[in-house]
């Protein structure tokens, strides 16, 4: 028990952050469209997200029908399996994932949280969500064009994706993807400067480092990676167009394709896998860090309980996105390699799980004793450590080389990254709308159709991969259009994939009750109030719900303490503001 | 991928120094009020968001840069590599590009000593020796082409191109905005502080740039490579 003398600090004045001019928008176009507004961009991050989202989800249904049937589907021949593949990936990581984390939650969540009027480049900001649609609409451009979009994989290795025997290789789809990615990482770092620059500059008084919400922590440290790892793919993407329109050989080696020696030659195709996976891995937490975050967050404000070890937590986040850019050749193992790199990069992979397991192990020790209240954000965030610590021990298998070179080329590889970096970071997107939608409407989401789309969510992805992993210890191969008859796979396991489509199929459809949750609450739903989950962060003690254009009224919120006193002891209620001055609830039991 | 490691180096002691005077290191659950000894104390006002916005913006470029050159390092491992020769006329381009950071450099005194006059002749010969600089580059392509150093022929001419095309989009960026501050500047009605700051901001991106373009050129003139060997010889 330590005595904390209530501070002489009550009477501060505010604003010692200048106070911005914002810009007043005129019309209804400037206010809803074209608007700088960071929460009107958030919206519209988010809706665009989830519309691309739910084509890269009807995708993963036909690759699913084709698997479980193959033969029944007439027009899903192998052309089209891999265009689906290579869609439904890059879309998914992204188009939806990245895009909504940063995008969507951190213009939404960074200037509330930190008690600023908006992000510090508005008109940056605006550019970079228009950016972002027109990326995704040069994407689903793919879909129109003669040849259809790349079959390359979401990888788009060389020389395949460039070559005509791949779908859109010798096309426009290669092209257009490649176009895409580029316009996409041009936008993103407009939205990424503002991120991370506001955080840096925009803090209300009284919001130090320490005081910030782990949900900003984590956005914000996967915006610095992702400004240091997305040009890597866009160097990649960059040669890769000189290699397929000028004709240069950075990629390419010497090759012959139909009978015909092609221009290219002594190109190194491993040079553009360095390059993607120097992204590609970094990529991975660039999810996952705003997902740490978040599930953080939901899970101390639902279980009344301050976040366990929260210096810890920040210091894992930083470390987890240092370790990240030198783990990348963990994904290049069957493409050989020197053995003293695949020690190297090995080890490195196994380090960066302990900074994860200090997270997981926090994220439980916060539930324990706490006053659990199992609302729809908390079981969103208890599936997603579920889901999470399943995806990530098989991390550790695939991390080895001996491990994973035999398992690199079957479903066991897809069965864990779905569950570790797909379904997981999904399920807090969901936990997270369900958490914010109050403060973004002004009203709930209905419980019930909540609860259907929950439960059927949770249960239904992990009787998609977790016998997967089985399916992939048979040796079943992953990226294969069609198995035909195959020694080592018995029908018991063809009788599995169709029960894996099927529950693929009951999952897609329950998110049809998720969108129609979405609609129908914007409407109907029950009126939320300024603060419907009794939370102490700033975004939920704005004057009004939803917030209005600046956020906080005449003045500035003040911040006296940090965002999780919860069940404080000898306090009035189970929850004390950021905003709340130090008089009250003075003496405070310390948890250390 | 040596290069971009060591670049990542750089900004990751970059990150380290900064979250060092951050206070990571504070229990935030034992501090209530706002009497923090950071808040409390009169900082002098930090650099404006433009600024720091500058720099993030400016570590990107600079990855961008960095994997580039380690693709270019990597990709000249192979063996169909030959060296493109340098044309004379970069020498000229560095210097032009060198005066031009220079003329920046010296609008930056003088707006600090609100010179009106001597601003807007600086401003307008770094905009003009700016402007040189991409025409001179585009006549080295000129006469590398015509010297038979096509793009597609070889690596090192493909890396050539492509890093010197990069290069200028980028000083065609800086174009678009120090255009920008050189016509505010000759308007009446621009606060002078906000002026200030853009000349700042200019020149920072015109020396970054200047860097930048010292590194490929020492790239392409093959000293780099002298170089690397010789790191080589002392490891081993």
């Amino acid at each position: 028990m330590v005595e904390i003398p209530s501070g002489s600090a009550d009477a501060v004045p505010t604003a010692e952050v200048e106070d911005v001019e914002l810009y007043h928008p005129k019309s209804w176009w400037t206010k809803y469209v074209f608007s700088q507004d960071a929460k009107i961009i958030a919206v519209q991050y988010s809706v665009t997200a989830i519309s691309i989202g739910l084509v890269a989800l009807v995708l993963s249904w036909l690759m699913r029908l084709q698997l479980a049937f193959p033969g029944y589907f007439a027009f899903i021949d192998a052309n089209h399996y891999y265009q689906f593949i290579t869609m439904h990936g890059m879309i998914m990581v992204i188009y939806l994932l990245t895009a909504l984390f940063l995008g969507g939650f951190g213009n939404y969540l960074i200037p509330l949280m930190l008690g600023a009027r908006d992000m510090v480049f508005p008109y940056a900001n605006m550019l970079s969500y228009w950016i972002y649609l027109l990326a995704v609409l040069i994407l689903v451009a793919g879909f129109f064009v003669p040849g259809g979009p790349t079959g390359a994989g979401w990888t788009l290795y060389p020389p395949q994706a460039v070559l005509s025997g791949t779908p859109g290789g010798s096309d426009w789809g290669i092209l257009l993807m490649l176009f895409s990615l580029i316009v996409f990482i041009i936008g993103f770092t407009m939205g990424g400067l503002n991120y991370v620059v506001t955080v840096l500059q925009g803090r209300a008084r009284g919001m130090t480092l320490m005081r910030m919400p782990l949900t900003v922590w984590g956005i914000f440290t996967a915006t610095v990676m992702a400004l240091l790892a997305f040009p890597a793919l866009f160097v990649a993407c960059v040669m890769m167009l000189f290699d397929r329109l000028l004709g240069t050989s950075f990629f390419m080696p010497a090759i012959v394709e139909m009978g015909e020696q092609l221009q290219h030659g002594g190109g190194s195709p491993i040079l553009f896998q360095h390059l993607f996976w120097f992204f590609g891995h970094p990529e991975v937490y660039i999810v996952a860090l705003p997902a740490f975050g978040i599930v953080s967050d939901l899970i101390s404000t639902h279980a009344r309980k301050n976040i366990f070890g929260y210096r810890m937590m920040v210091w894992a986040i930083v470390v987890i996105g240092a370790l990240s850019f030198i783990v990348w050749a963990h994904h290049m193992y069957v493409s050989g390699m020197n053995p003293a790199f695949g020690f190297f990069f090995a080890t490195t992979t196994l380090i960066i799980a302990v900074p994860t397991a200090i997270k997981v192990y926090n994220w439980v020790l916060t539930l324990w004793r706490g006053d659990i209240h199992l609302t729809l954000p908390m079981l969103f965030a208890l599936a997603f450590i579920v889901t999470f610590v399943n995806g990530g021990l098989t991390g550790l298998f695939l991390g080895n080389v001996v491990v994973d070179v035999p398992l690199s080329d079957t479903l066991f590889v897809v069965a864990h990254f779905h569950m570790v970096m797909g379904v997981a970071p999904i399920l807090v997107i969901f936990g997270a709308i369900y958490h914010w939608y109050p403060k973004v409407t002004g009203r709930m989401l209905d419980d019930v159709l909540g609860h259907i789309h929950f439960w059927i969510t949770f249960l239904g992805t992990y009787a998609i991969f977790f016998p997967m992993h089985y399916l992939g210890l048979l040796g079943m191969p992953r990226r294969y259009h069609e198995l035909g008859d195959t020694v080592f796979v018995p029908p018991s396991a063809n009788t599995l994939n169709v029960f894996i489509t099927v529950m693929a199929l009951v999952v897609g459809a329950a998110q049809i009750v998720f969108l129609f949750n979405l609609v129908w609450s914007l409407f109907k739903g029950r009126e939320a109030g300024g603060n419907p989950w009794r939370a102490t962060t700033l975004e939920w003690q704005t004057p009004q719900t939803p917030p209005a254009h600046g956020n906080w009224g005449k003045d500035l919120p003040v911040v006296y303490r940090w965002a999780y006193d919860y069940s404080v002891p000898g306090a009035a209620e189970d929850f004390i503001p950021q905003t709340q001055p130090a008089s009250g609830g003075a003496t405070r039991e310390v948890v250390a | 991928m040596n290069v971009v490691l060591i670049f990542l180096a750089a900004i990751g002691a970059v990150i380290v120094w900064w979250l060092a005077g951050q206070r990571l290191m504070s229990k935030p659950w034992l501090e209530t009020g706002i009497a923090l000894p950071e808040t409390d104390r009169q900082e002098p006002p930090s650099a404006p968001a433009v600024k720091i916005g500058l720099f993030v913006f400016l570590a990107v470029v600079g990855a961008i840069f960095s994997l580039s050159i380690s693709a270019y390092f990597m990709r000249m491992a192979a063996g169909d590599w030959w060296a493109t020769p340098v044309p004379r006329l970069l020498w000229a381009n560095t210097v032009v590009l060198l005066l031009s950071s220079g003329a920046l450099e010296w609008a930056r005194r003088e707006a600090r000593h609100d010179r009106m006059d001597r601003l807007q002749l600086a401003l307008a010969a770094a905009f003009a020796l700016a402007l040189l600089f991409l025409i001179g580059q585009i006549q080295a392509w000129r006469e590398l082409v015509s010297a038979g150093y096509v793009l597609a022929d070889n690596p090192a001419n493909s890396f050539f191109y492509m890093l010197t095309g990069l290069h200028g989009l980028h000083i065609l960026g800086g174009l678009a905005v120090l255009g920008r501050t050189t016509v505010r500047v000759f308007a009446t009605d621009v606060p002078r502080d906000s002026l200030r700051l853009s000349v700042d901001l200019s020149a920072i991106y015109s020396h970054f740039m200047l860097a930048v373009w010292l590194l490929l050129f020492v790239l392409f003139a093959g000293w780099a490579n002298d170089f690397v060997d010789l790191c080589r010889q002392l490891i081993s």
